[in-house]
């Protein structure tokens, strides 16, 4: 019962680099009355200075404090029709907006005059710090369990940046930041030399060319950043943390070190992941929450950065249920993978659930700049169209032989997270 | 030279042409009207079967959401485990949920696995046996889950706000307990399930890029259920709200935000004034540019986002502002959310702020228009809530019409500081 192979539209593109070294993709897409112009810097948490931390999301909000000759970005994109958001993650920053396609230029004129420079601006930074202070605490202090990510970061990395999360590793990093920071931060990173700029919609690849050079075109290139990060060791022995808090039940969290975004070993772990913890068939879920019930959720997913991330697994215990006994119930469902290895049915069923997910994100002309944009920042935007087959190529001997691999308990985090009795 | 300081001239929205793709309607040979939108270029569709089986007309708190949410978890001849192995293998989203009036299973698919999936489906909906160990996991989970969502401040205030603005008794206003849980039992499901499902009430909605032969495909699956076609007006109790208007509730000593509710019970789309208020609401608390986020995050920074939105009721309805602000500052984002009713009570609109807010209404919806799921969303409102076909339209030409003296004058209607509920919960 092997599914069909599918032929996919392809995604149409261009392709060109002004002379201050932007890269830009146009997208056209006759369907939509609407233009997205998306624009990638290629700079996330991972570059920031330890002792800075959450620097990179803080000038995401900056972003929208009035730059050079522009007092607010978002009064003027709004008054033609559009929205706009922004999102930071460890590896990059996206900035997006969407508009009908006759105001185009619109979004030309704010985005070029934000890579050009930003006002600087003491009030802005007052009150960004203050919104992301209480974003900070939102997320991450005033929600059950909010923390165990940073707990883990801090435990499953020792060198790597990825050490802290986005947000920033304490909130006095952002109260702490100066108007100094920001302007340094912009010169070196918000640049053309260092970003992506990527249109679709209703547009066309020559208008999008001209008023690119328009533009973008006279904004200084500045210097390529060159990315030297600390990269992490090898784990060499299995890691463990407690942690007692005030919450309701035991959580269980558990992580192993995986590969880089372009490794193709990347897509048998992502496969690995969905035959794991994806999904109200998958073998956690089955076994651990249906059969078992020794846990009332569990999810086995990655990060999918760039640098190698983690893979991880993280479920709340059914109330009664001992977090040792839990743990051991996890390990027998690795074992299983890694004796018996998983079906050519099985393999087909994840391969068919990213095909479909992959068709369902496309659907917006948005979310498909998006995209294009990080895989231009990859390298290059055409693995919208090829990314598949990197996943259709994973082999059922890859999962055996990967599952061996990763899940070695030398290479394991292990966080208990009790709840106060 | 390029001059950065002049913006390049703009269209505005309002002079856009904006209209809403029709549907084309099938009945069934049982009577059952499908809705179809065909668009999109991706090779997916979404098929929404609605039935009036929500928790208003269950017979013990909890029961249609756990009949519904069930639905996936036994047949005849399949397990839950078997039922979920099909929608995986195809890559299939079977998602079910239930609401006041109405419950829905809905099914996401690439278009060419539609065949292999609909017989499962039609399985679901005349098959399901609800067994009670998957009953007893279900009870152990929700439970578990109640018990963490009940440490967080915005979900013990969404459902205390609810509670003043309607009543405990109405739909609108109940929450579930941990007893309702615990007592839940097989019977009241099937005879949930046998009432609401198998002789009652229905209509579909299938949208996306569709096959030549849907229509002879949901036929097959669909044409033989033993349900009617969904009965209008869906029956809604009237609210009786609570007297009291102001409370501050501590949920965790530890807590470092007030998750705030303000909020006023409000007509429902029926009402002349609604499709205007959308409009005033915008202005409020409706978008990044609106008064509340102006002031309350950019201006003083008390919170990561300040919004405000008439809910989504098909009965008489609430017009809520919602934020979750520091918990030092959360009594002086009360103040300053009642301070912006009162300039919008007192003052005009200018006609700069008035443009933008039209300019951005209208372009949201007409970013909207071309995904077919969108599409099939706003005729599924429309039916649902028996507003007239031609609301679509009324709701573009009200935004591309309305004046500042309108606006004002609703200000002074609706936006009265006694008129609101207002909750704290830290």
């Amino acid at each position: 019962m092997v599914a069909p192979p599918t032929f996919a539209p392809m995604i149409q593109f261009e392709r060109f680099t002004l002379s201050n070294g932007l890269r830009v993709v146009v997208h056209e897409d006759a369907s939509t009355p609407m233009a997205v112009v998306n624009v990638i810097y290629d700079v996330g948490a991972r570059d920031e200075d330890p002792a800075k931390t959450g620097f990179a999301h803080l000038f995401e909000h900056l972003m929208f404090g009035g730059s050079l000759h522009v007092s607010s970005y978002d009064e003027p994109l709004q008054l033609a029709g559009g929205e706009n958001n922004a999102f930071t993650t460890n590896d990059l920053t996206n900035y997006y907006c969407q508009l009908p396609a006759q105001n185009i230029e619109t979004a030309f004129w704010l985005e070029s005059d934000r890579m050009l420079s930003l006002a600087f601006d003491t009030k802005s930074l007052d009150v960004q710090r203050k919104v992301v202070c209480e974003e900070f605490k939102e997320h991450y202090i005033n929600k059950p369990y909010g923390d165990a990510w940073h707990q883990m970061r801090e435990l499953a990395y020792t060198t790597h940046p990825y050490r802290w999360m986005t947000i920033g590793k304490q909130l006095s990093h952002v109260e702490d930041a100066t108007l100094e920071d920001v302007k340094a931060f912009f010169f070196k990173h918000y640049t053309p030399v260092n970003a992506i700029l990527v249109v679709a919609g209703a547009v066309n690849a020559a208008q999008v060319r001209e008023l690119a050079e328009k533009w973008f075109g006279p904004i200084p290139s500045g210097t390529r950043y060159v990315r030297n990060l600390p990269q992490e060791p090898t784990q060499a022995a299995a890691r463990r943390k407690e942690v007692v808090a005030d919450v309701p039940l035991d959580a269980f969290f558990k992580t192993w070190h995986v590969y880089a975004r372009e490794d193709q070993r990347y897509y048998t772990t992502d496969l690995i992941t969905e035959i794991l913890g994806s999904g109200a068939s998958s073998r956690l879920y089955q076994s651990l929450v249906k059969e078992k019930q020794l846990f009332s959720s569990i999810e086995c997913y990655h990060f999918g950065s760039m640098d190698a991330g983690l893979l991880a697994i993280e479920g709340k215990l059914v109330k009664g249920v001992a977090l040792e006994d839990a743990e051991a119930a996890v390990g027998v469902e690795i074992e299983k993978l890694q004796q018996d290895g998983i079906s050519d049915k099985e393999l087909q069923k994840v391969i068919n659930k990213t095909e479909s997910m992959m068709a369902f994100e496309d659907m917006s002309v948005m979310s498909r700049a998006t995209s294009m944009a990080i895989y231009e920042l990859m390298g290059d935007a055409n693995l919208i169209n090829t990314e598949l087959h990197r996943y259709q190529r994973v082999t059922t001997q890859d999962i055996l032989d990967e599952s061996r691999i990763i899940f070695r308990e030398s290479n394991s985090n292990t966080l208990y997270y009790r709840a106060k009795a | 030279m390029l001059d950065r300081t002049i913006a390049p001239p703009i269209h505005d929205a309002v002079e856009f042409t904006l209209s809403l793709k029709p549907y084309t309607k099938h009945v069934l040979k049982n009577g059952l009207p499908v809705y179809a939108i065909h668009a999109g270029a991706e090779e997916v569709l979404q098929l929404e079967l609605v039935f009036a089986a929500g928790n208003s007309v269950e017979a013990a708190p909890g029961v249609a959401s756990a009949a519904n949410f069930m639905l996936r978890n036994g047949t005849q001849s399949k397990t839950a485990f078997e039922l979920n192995e099909h929608f995986d293998y195809y890559g299939a989203y079977c998602t079910r949920s239930c609401y006041n009036e109405t419950a829905l299973v809905q099914l996401h698919t690439l278009s060419k696995h539609l065949p292999h999936l609909l017989p499962v489906l039609r399985e679901m909906l005349t098959e399901s046996v609800f067994p009670a160990s998957e009953l007893e996991i279900y009870q152990q989970n929700s439970l578990q889950r109640l018990q963490v969502n009940l440490q967080k401040s915005d979900f013990v205030a969404n459902r205390l706000i609810d509670a003043y603005l309607y009543g405990k008794e109405h739909p609108y206003g109940s929450y579930l307990e941990a007893d309702h849980i615990k007592q839940l039992q097989r019977d009241q499901l099937v005879a949930h399930y046998e009432q609401f499902y198998l002789r009652g009430q229905a209509m579909l909605f299938i949208a996306g890029k569709l096959p030549d032969n849907y229509v002879e495909q949901l036929e097959d699956a669909f044409g033989g259920l033993t349900c009617t076609p969904m009965q209008f007006p869906l029956p809604v109790p009237i609210p009786s709200p609570v007297t009291d208007k102001k409370y501050r509730i501590t949920n965790d000593p530890n807590g470092v935000q007030g998750a705030i509710r303000i909020a006023r019970p409000f007509p429902n789309r029926h009402h002349p004034d609604f499709i205007p208020c959308m409009v005033l609401n915008t202005v409020l608390g409706g978008f990044f540019g609106s008064r509340l986020m102006s002031n309350i995050r950019e201006d003083k920074g008390y919170t990561y986002g300040i919004h405000s939105y008439l809910q989504n009721h098909i009965g008489e309805t609430a017009w809520m502002i919602s934020t979750e602000a520091g918990k030092d500052v959360s009594e002086a984002t009360v103040v300053e959310v009642y301070k912006e009713m009162a300039l919008l009570r007192e003052e005009l609109i200018d006609d700069e702020e008035l443009l933008l807010v039209k300019n951005y209404m209208i372009g949201t919806i007409l970013g909207d228009l071309d995904g077919p799921f969108h599409i099939i969303g706003r005729w599924k409102n429309i039916l649902l809530n028996q507003v007239d076909e031609a609301y679509f339209n009324r709701t573009i030409d009200t935004i591309k019409k309305i004046t500042a003296e309108e606006l004002q004058a609703l200000a002074k209607r609706y936006l009265n500081p006694d008129d609101f509920y207002e909750l704290i919960v830290v």
